[in-house]
């Protein structure tokens, strides 16, 4: 026991010495603060600078429906195109807005000048002004009075609640939901890949340095596998387990510095009580309360709990069977025939996200849930959406049963082939060393 | 009491045979030959001692009693196949290894400082085995194998790949490990190279031990009772036919050469007489063998005095 402490502990360490991990383990959490963050900064950034608009308006309809905005102020001017844009562009740095006798009713054509782009805001709030202007005009030309419209217009919130054994009620919102089950069936998938193709990588620089010999002459193969597996299973769990870290911080930072007070993601990132509300209340909170509401409806607790349980799974039993390949070849080139279709089962996980985000209940998600090879992936996509206590724990206990075979399968193919050299490596080979009796 | 013994050791891989009903003895704090050609099941009789591989049939005996998995601290292998990490430092490397034979680590150090001052690398401690040199991960690799102080030490093709200054470097390392208590076992195909070192050895070939025992006792069995002589004499050797048969004879600058074969119980003493009656003998040598002779006169059963 304690000889594979110490393995795990040499393939532990060198690999978080290694630069490329502490580049990686800071440049995550900044990459996906920089997700949430950055939108939300450069919408506020790009509203800063304050803009004034010059209006030319030939047809005399428009120009007095402009009020002054938070970040733009409109003024009128009288004279030609010509003369008002040298004078608002390049003398005075504004913006032109420029709308031109028509010989139609109502005129709805207009022509912005800047030297800038102009951006969102203001040119959706030209575009809604003269809208709306235009639609009044219409409604009084026909006889109708704006006002009996504008009354008559209402909105319709369709909040799906569902409804859990007890009778406890969930708010559902597709769309967050969606986000989560891609961001977590991806990262499985991403975690599994990445430590995995390590194991591998592992497993055939020692058969290659032919350092493996010296190694077994200490321990068993099977203690030199798992050891390997276990420390760079630990390097995955530090590697997320410091991203989650990390970017909380920095989102910590920013939320307090930039969106100020109480009202941030984190905060409703810690939200993770079930909270059951009716109908009513969703809909009469406002569009950002909705989204917080939904997100503290997930349980983090269980999206943490089961993405570590199914990285950890899933990693066993595929870097099981990745060190049995790195056992079984001498060349790096010989690998790529046996990589396929092991990632096949993994590969064809995320291919089918798209059907099981659409019917996350159906017998195919289920079943795909259950299966080892591609549980992991297709159980966390499944999660957000709620599954049944019995159905996870189904899948684990069948992951769990997953990984304990294909880690013997692949001691088996790994000792044998570990100390084989100029072998050419098949299935058929693979095949009797397996049955072989050591 | 033997250091090791295997007996009846018997191992087959998928398609052949490996090791058939193979008994080697291996007397404490003396030097063994396990010798023969590639592929004569050599490695894997090795592999078996130290419990990289497990045997089909048999029984390994350490100090006279079956061998157990922990008893891999006790045994100091040096492999055919062997390398380093290459990315790791050599110092933390050989005290990863030092470990995993079950030294504490503060003791693995101690150990580690002395051989590398003995071996005149203290300076590539913290360097990293990719910037050494064959010749210098040759002897980090040499320490990793005996640093543990290791009642049995056994070296696969040990001088293959290395430079002549340091196949004597090791191998006086190794007599003086042998002095200190240590048994040795040499496996090797290159049987000119360990021949003077053995105390004992054992033929091995296509998975049987041929022959086995004391390297003298050997070539005294194999040898074909020929003496060479360089004498001096003016006209032709007279000697009598049923006793003694001139095999070869030539002349270099003036002196005379013969190998004489003795026949018929006639010994040593009977020759010189007779010399000593017709020329001025310079010199006279028993030729004995070599052990590559007795191997190959052994593998293609050919009388082994045809060779001289």
């Amino acid at each position: 026991m304690n000889k594979i402490f110490l393995i795990i502990q040499r393939e532990y360490l060198s690999r978080v010495k290694k630069k490329s991990f502490i580049i990686m383990t800071f440049l995550g959490p900044i990459l996906m603060a920089a997700m949430i963050i950055l939108p939300s900064f450069l919408a506020d950034w790009s509203e800063a600078t304050h803009k004034n608009v010059a209006v030319l308006d030939e047809t005399g309809w428009y120009y007095e429906k402009f009020k002054d905005q938070e970040n733009i102020s409109f003024y009128h001017v009288h004279n030609d195109l010509e003369t008002d844009k040298e004078k608002a562009l390049y003398e005075k740095g504004h913006i032109l807005l420029y709308i031109p006798k028509t010989e139609l009713n109502i005129p709805v054509y207009a022509e912005l000048f800047s030297t800038k782009q102009p951006g969102l805001n203001l040119t959706s709030y030209i575009k809604n002004v003269m809208k709306s202007e235009a639609e009044n005009k219409k409604l009084v030309a026909s006889g109708i009075d704006p006002n009996v419209i504008k009354s008559s217009k209402v909105k319709i919130n369709l909040s799906t609640i569902r409804v859990e054994e007890g009778g406890i009620e969930k708010k559902s919102n597709t769309e967050v939901e969606v986000g989560l089950a891609i961001f977590a069936g991806i990262m499985i998938y991403f975690f599994i890949f990445m430590f995995g193709a390590q194991v591998l990588k592992g497993v055939m620089e020692e058969k290659q340095n032919r350092i493996v010999e010296v190694i077994l002459a200490s321990v068993k193969p099977f203690q030199l596998m798992m050891g390997k597996i276990v420390g760079i299973a630990l390097v995955g769990l530090t590697q997320f387990l410091l991203w989650i870290l990390l970017t909380g911080v920095i989102l910590g930072i920013f939320q307090s510095g930039i969106f100020g007070g109480d009202s941030g993601m984190m905060d409703m990132l810690s939200q993770n009580q079930i909270t059951s509300s009716t109908p009513t209340e969703i809909t009469a909170g406002d569009p950002f309360m909705m989204v917080s509401e939904i997100i503290s409806g997930i349980n983090f607790k269980v999206m943490i709990f089961s993405f570590l349980f199914y990285f950890l799974g899933g990693y066993l039993l595929f870097a099981s069977l990745f060190a049995a390949i790195g056992g079984a070849v001498d060349h790096d080139a010989d690998t790529q025939q046996f990589m396929f279709p092991v990632s096949i089962p993994l590969i064809f996980s995320v291919a089918m996200s798209g059907l099981i985000i659409n019917q996350p209940d159906s017998s195919l998600s289920v079943f795909l849930s259950m299966f080892p090879l591609t549980s992991p992936v297709i159980m966390m996509i499944r999660i957000p959406f709620g599954v049944p206590i019995w159905q996870i724990a189904t899948s684990m206990s069948l992951l769990i049963a997953g990984f304990v075979i294909s880690t013997w399968m692949a001691g088996k193919i790994y000792r044998t082939g570990i100390l084989m050299y100029g072998q050419k490596v098949n299935y058929a080979i693979m095949w009797k060393w397996l049955r072989y009796r050591h | 009491m033997y250091a090791l013994e295997a007996l009846n050791v018997s191992k087959t891989y998928i398609n052949h045979k490996a090791l058939d009903d193979v008994s080697i003895q291996v007397a404490e704090k003396s030097i063994f030959g396990l010798l023969g050609p590639n592929g004569a099941g050599k490695t894997t009789l090795i592999r078996i001692i130290n419990q990289i591989s497990v045997m089909d049939e048999g029984r390994i005996l350490l100090n006279g009693k079956n061998i157990k998995p922990s008893d891999t601290a006790l045994i100091g292998y040096l492999p055919e196949e062997r390398g380093l990490y290459k990315k790791m430092k050599v110092g933390e490397q050989a005290v990863y290894l030092a470990q995993l034979k079950g030294l504490k680590r503060v003791d693995a150090i101690k150990e580690l400082k002395i051989w590398f001052e003995k071996f005149e690398i203290g300076s590539w401690w913290n360097k990293k085995v990719e910037e050494l040199s064959k010749g210098m991960q040759q002897k980090v690799q040499f320490i990793a194998t005996v640093m543990h102080r290791p009642k049995l030490l056994i070296f696969d093709e040990p001088f293959s790949g290395f430079d002549p200054i340091n196949v004597n470097l090791l191998k006086q390392e190794i007599l003086n490990l042998r002095e200190e208590g240590a048994t040795v076992i040499f496996s090797t195909h290159n049987m000119a190279s360990v021949e003077e070192l053995c105390d004992n050895i054992a033929l091995v070939n296509k998975s049987k031990v041929i022959l086995s025992g004391e390297i003298n006792q050997v070539k005294e069995k194999f040898k074909p009772n020929i003496f060479k002589i360089e004498y001096n004499i003016s006209g032709d050797l007279e000697l009598e036919n049923d006793k003694f048969e001139i095999v070869s004879s030539q002349q270099i600058n003036g002196l005379k050469s013969s190998n004489i074969r003795l026949m018929n119980d006639a010994n040593s003493s009977e020759l010189i007489e007779k010399l000593n009656s017709q020329c001025e003998i310079k010199s006279f040598n028993e030729i004995l063998p070599s052990i590559n002779d007795i191997f190959i006169s052994e593998v293609e059963g050919n009388d082994i005095s045809t060779i001289y």
